[in-house]
């Protein structure tokens, strides 16, 4: 049967969207995390709301940094481990074409899901209702840009048996921009500024790593399966 | 004419080259760094705000400077091995890294150094300082995941394709000082046009630039030998070369 590269496309967005929707633990899981880790810094830091809404968009951007990397490991582990991955790049469709549809999947599946949950976690913190925009707005961006780098990441320690803290390793660096613009953005959000430039900024960040981090996870996931 | 070129790419004559090279890069090591060390501390005039302790420059700067030089080495060493599989590339990156891991701490060591007189503090979530230390992170990375894999060859292209996506540091680190209102002074040498110092400063700052370059070149000629010994133990040349 002879597809389309756009319905190639469409296929392997599907089958991703389904592969998450029948296990939806591995959806839930780093979603709870997320809560669970906004919470421990009020608990830890025993703070006046005043402080905790000064603190409250760094928590937030490095809770959601740190659930992202933990469903960044199986973005590419499972069909590498059982073969799916090496048909995929020799059914002689372009790979970045593929890894472009998983990593849309995967920011599909948790990135919005994140976006999502966020208000609950403002309110938590304290943010005012009238930064739930901008947060919201500028951690769909984020996320989307940190899936990008994070396909990088998974693509080259796929092979690995104890990639995931290395993936961390890899990842973390490189996403050290979003999180100051990122929070940045949320900060200037609650104090009533402008935010138009920190949100420039991420935009900027996600075209680029939008238009070169394919190729760079293509050539990446080349190296580590063949 | 394009001989000489194409035997960089033969080990052997690599690990001869840098046999004899080794020698030439100590020796002037020494004579640049001895000169901008002695004239630095001890000749050139004290600062008029900062006094004495501005004299941290002759080893912070150079650092910084090697730091950047470095990565941009192990980058390019890693794409040229990786587009033309040109496997002392990659022996080249891989003996780069450490050196290059070791000026971005020491300048990141002298820098607070520096900074606990001048600013207060040891150190401060500043544009130059926060990229410079993504810089040491980026370098952490690139070798522990070269030697995650059981295949080194396998290693040697992941690390050289993590090196080259993390060249996009390089030019943040560079221009952090203009982009943002930074603690961090602008740049006072590396300026087109006339440079906001003064001669008897800067002779001694250039001279341990160089030096810091020559050491860099030396340390690299040694760790590089080492390298290709290591990846070419099973070549019949190696048994030639050691006797």
């Amino acid at each position: 049967m002879k597809v389309g590269s756009l319905a190639a496309f469409g296929l392997v967005v599907h089958r991703e969207l389904r592969l998450s929707f029948r296990r939806p633990e591995q959806l839930l899981q780093p979603l709870v995390f997320f809560l669970i880790v906004t919470t421990l810094f009020p608990l830890g830091l025993n703070l006046q709301l005043s402080l905790l809404r000064d603190m409250s968009p760094g928590v937030l951007w490095v809770a959601a940094l740190l659930s992202s990397l933990l469903s960044l490991d199986s973005l590419f582990k499972s069909d590498a481990d059982d073969g799916t991955l090496e048909q995929l790049a020799l059914c002689g469709r372009e790979l970045t074409l593929i890894v472009v549809a998983k990593t849309l999947a995967h920011w599909l599946v948790t990135g919005v899901a994140l976006v999502l949950v966020s208000p609950l976690v403002g309110i938590a913190l304290g943010i005012p209702a009238a930064a739930f925009a901008t947060m919201m707005l500028s951690l769909a961006v984020g996320t989307l840009t940190l899936s990008w780098l994070g396909a990088i990441g998974a693509a080259l320690t796929v092979g690995l048996k104890r990639g995931n803290v290395l993936l961390s390793l890899i990842v973390l660096p490189l996403a050290m921009p979003l999180l100051i613009f990122g929070a940045g953005a949320t900060d200037r959000a609650i104090s009533g500024e402008s935010t138009a430039g920190a949100l420039y900024f991420l935009a900027a960040l996600c075209v680029f790593t939008c238009t070169l981090a394919p190729f760079a996870a293509t050539a990446a996931l080349r190296i580590t399966i063949e | 004419m394009w001989t000489w070129f194409y035997k960089l790419a033969s080990p052997p004559y690599v690990y001869a080259a840098a046999a004899a090279l080794l020698p030439w890069f100590c020796t002037l090591a020494l004579v640049t760094i001895g000169y901008g060390l002695v004239d630095g501390l001890a000749f050139a005039p004290p600062d008029y705000q900062q006094g004495d302790a501005f004299r941290i420059i002759y080893v912070h700067a150079p650092s910084a400077w090697m730091s950047l030089f470095a990565y941009t080495t192990m980058a390019v060493a890693g794409a040229i091995a990786l587009i033309w599989r040109i496997k002392i590339g990659h022996a080249v990156a891989a003996a780069t890294a450490p050196i290059g891991a070791s000026f971005t701490l020491l300048a990141l060591i002298t820098g607070s150094l520096w900074g606990r007189p001048m600013w207060g503090t040891y150190w401060a979530w500043d544009p130059r300082l926060t990229s410079e230390l993504i810089l040491l992170f980026l370098y952490v990375g690139v070798m522990s995941l070269r030697s995650a894999f059981e295949d080194p060859a396998r290693g040697d292209r992941a690390a050289a394709l993590l090196a080259i996506v993390g060249v996009v540091n390089v030019p943040i680190i560079h221009y952090s000082v203009v982009w943002w209102n930074s603690l961090h002074q602008a740049a006072t040498v590396a300026k087109l046009g006339k440079p906001e110092m003064s001669a008897s400063m800067l002779v001694p700052l250039l001279s341990m630039l160089l030096g810091f370059m020559l050491f860099f070149g030396a340390v690299l000629c040694m760790r590089l030998q080492g390298e290709v010994l290591n990846r070419e133990r099973q070549a019949r040349w190696i048994r030639e070369a050691v006797k």
